[in-house]
């Protein structure tokens, strides 16, 4: 079976968002960029589900500017076995949309005809929390969403889901889009070697052109701002002091 | 026009917080309808029925709604779409699983977590883990959209709106469900209630984190906790707060053991008066606390739980 995972460059999550002055985004110029964190996570399955002969093949695929080709190849050094570069905008601050994205995923499957596709629950700069599902429709296959544990197992996936009430298990016939949660697993680094290596894996480039996809937005921005700053208040000295305070407020 | 509004179900019951703040969210867009899927449903859709603002009550009962399972669910909401201009929910997980594959279905974009509806068109969310606030207006013929509750006020009641049945689900042979693991609790429920306690990673295990129960067993709190501690085995997967976990807004929050990185700070920054209990006094959670103790939370809890 081959395995695509979706990998999305982001703004890394330990860098502090500036909103920009004219209201139109969040600069990205000069920040540090990363793989979306639960990409890492949906990388690593992929690799595991190789180690564990349940995979033949890891193809990764990033859609929007030329630089994700350092995220693709982050990917490939993690073990990824070859990469595909869409590119969709000229601009770092245009984001493609989910919509737009799943369709331009679906060419790719089209193409490549994986058994399963396993993409993040969400990226951390849109928070949109969409592309798999979508993908998924579009698609016509089943869907596993906020993965923490999944078995591959014949024809079927059995796929242990973060709900809000806790777990959920279900059993999605493959092919299937899997999105992963946070407790899947834990990214592996990537060594110097496979680093190295991983410059010599093929990567293919292509253009969202090239699958026939509109990108444009169907949400056009109208501003973009800042949220309300919240005061940081006191500190107590004591609980005691802390009961009355919280009294005091009529918190308790 | 008219809007479609997911309820939210569980285990037969109305989730009665997240359904009337959701009603009351596109109460401004039009005749509202809700939803109710899924067999054993009837006491929920009846509940529905009552919430000021809703002129009618879709109630599908089959079997095979069941769980929400996205397939299926996706299918019907596309095959009632035709009369509505937007279709919505509270942006729980379940919503979140199936209105993505709805609006693809229906070639449209979703919008995560909105947090104010400004007009037909044009709606708020938060981004970036709640740094920014982006407003966006849609061009596409139907809106689909997840809501986040906790900026809205809840509908009142005292309505009784008709309730229509609806038909069968279509065998889609993609999905089963196969269990949930839930866990029964007499705590109120996280992103309704009006006290959360959270513990961090400072709580150090999962035995320790019977101070954080206490304490809100004390408050009538429910307990939160932070993804270190969901990641280190100390709390379950559902009391995770944060950009990637829960939104909450209570009266209090109280925060222990937890050094307020954004993506925790995302989930629980809207809550009235925020308590921070943390040994390191450069913990950035003091920035957004009205109230910060600095303290060792094994001597600062127990205290703090006896002189309540
Ligand atoms: C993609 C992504 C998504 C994420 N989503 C979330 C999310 O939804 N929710 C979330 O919470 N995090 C999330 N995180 C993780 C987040 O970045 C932080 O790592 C996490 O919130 C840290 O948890 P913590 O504050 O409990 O742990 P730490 O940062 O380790 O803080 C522990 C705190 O406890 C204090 N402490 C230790 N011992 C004591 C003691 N005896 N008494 C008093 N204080 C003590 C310390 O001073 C410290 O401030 C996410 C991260 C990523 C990358
Ligand atoms: N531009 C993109 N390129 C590659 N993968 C993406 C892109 N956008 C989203 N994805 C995938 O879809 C997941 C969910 O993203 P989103 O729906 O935007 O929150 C991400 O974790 C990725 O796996």
């Amino acid at each position: 079976m081959k395995v695509l995972v979706p990998v999305k460059r982001v703004i890394d999550y330990n860098v502090k968002v500036r909103v920009k002055a004219d209201g139109t985004g969040v600069d990205l110029a000069n920040v540090k960029m990363s793989m979306n964190p639960f990409d890492e996570i949906a990388v690593e399955e992929a690799i595991r589900l190789k180690e564990a002969g349940k995979a033949e093949e890891i193809v990764v695929v990033s859609i929007g500017v030329k630089q994700a080709q350092e995220t693709l190849r982050t990917a490939l050094a993690m073990g990824a076995d070859r990469a595909i570069l869409v590119t969709a905008a000229d601009d770092v601050h245009t984001d493609i949309e989910p919509l737009a994205v799943a369709k331009i995923l679906a060419k790719v499957v089209e193409e490549e005809q994986p058994g399963l596709v396993l993409c993040g629950k969400q990226a951390i700069d849109n928070d949109m929390n969409a592309t798999g599902q979508m993908l998924a429709a579009l698609l016509g296959w089943s869907q596993a969403t906020f993965a923490s544990k999944v078995e591959i197992d014949g024809g079927a996936a059995v796929v242990t889901r973060e709900v809000d009430g806790g777990l959920q298990t279900i059993k999605s016939a493959l092919p299937a889009v899997i999105s992963v949660d946070l407790r899947l697993n834990e990214p592996r680094y990537a060594s110097l070697p496979n680093i190295m290596k991983a410059k010599k894996k093929p990567l293919d480039e292509k253009t969202a052109a090239d699958y026939g996809v509109d990108v444009s937005p169907r949400l056009a921005i109208v501003k973009t701002s800042e949220p309300a700053v919240r005061q940081a208040g006191i500190k107590v000295g004591s609980v005691d002091e802390l009961v009355s305070k919280l009294k005091e407020v009529g918190a308790i | 026009m008219a809007v479609l509004l997911l309820a939210e179900v569980v285990n037969g019951q109305l989730a009665l917080d997240a359904v009337s703040k959701s009603v009351s969210a596109v109460a401004s867009l039009g005749d509202v309808h809700v939803l109710v899927a899924g067999q054993g449903g009837d006491a929920a859709a009846a509940e529905a029925a009552t919430l000021a603002g809703v002129s009618k009550v879709l109630f599908a009962g089959d079997h095979g709604f069941c769980h929400t399972l996205a397939e299926p669910v996706a299918a019907l909401i596309v095959s009632l779409s035709g009369g509505y201009s937007h279709i919505a929910a509270a942006a729980t997980s379940d919503a979140k699983n199936v209105l993505p594959r709805v609006a693809a279905l229906l070639d449209v974009m979703i919008l995560s977590d909105v947090t104010a509806v400004i007009d037909a068109d044009t709606f708020e969310r938060p981004i970036y883990a709640g740094n920014a606030i982006q407003t966006v207006k849609s061009s596409d013929s139907i809106k689909v959209f997840t809501i986040r509750t906790t900026s809205f006020e809840a509908a009142a009641g005292g309505n009784s709106a008709p309730v229509e049945a609806l038909g069968t689900a279509a065998e889609t042979g993609k999905s089963e469900w196969i269990e949930d693991k839930v866990a029964a609790s007499d705590r109120p429920e996280l992103t309704s209630a009006g006290i959360v306690v959270s513990g961090g990673r400072g709580v150090g295990s999962e035995e320790s984190f019977a101070l954080i129960e206490g304490l809100a067993d004390k408050l009538g709190a429910a307990v939160g906790a932070s993804r270190a501690a969901v990641d280190s085995g100390y709390a379950p997967n559902d009391w995770q707060v944060g950009q990637t976990g829960k939104v909450v807004a209570p009266q209090l929050y109280v925060a222990v053991g937890i050094s307020g990185a954004i993506q925790h700070l995302a989930g629980m920054k809207d809550s009235k008066i925020i308590v921070a209990i943390n040994k390191d006094e450069e913990a950035p959670i003091f920035q957004v606390a009205d109230f910060g103790l600095v303290a060792d939370l094994f001597d600062a809890v127990p205290e703090l739980t006896s002189k309540l």
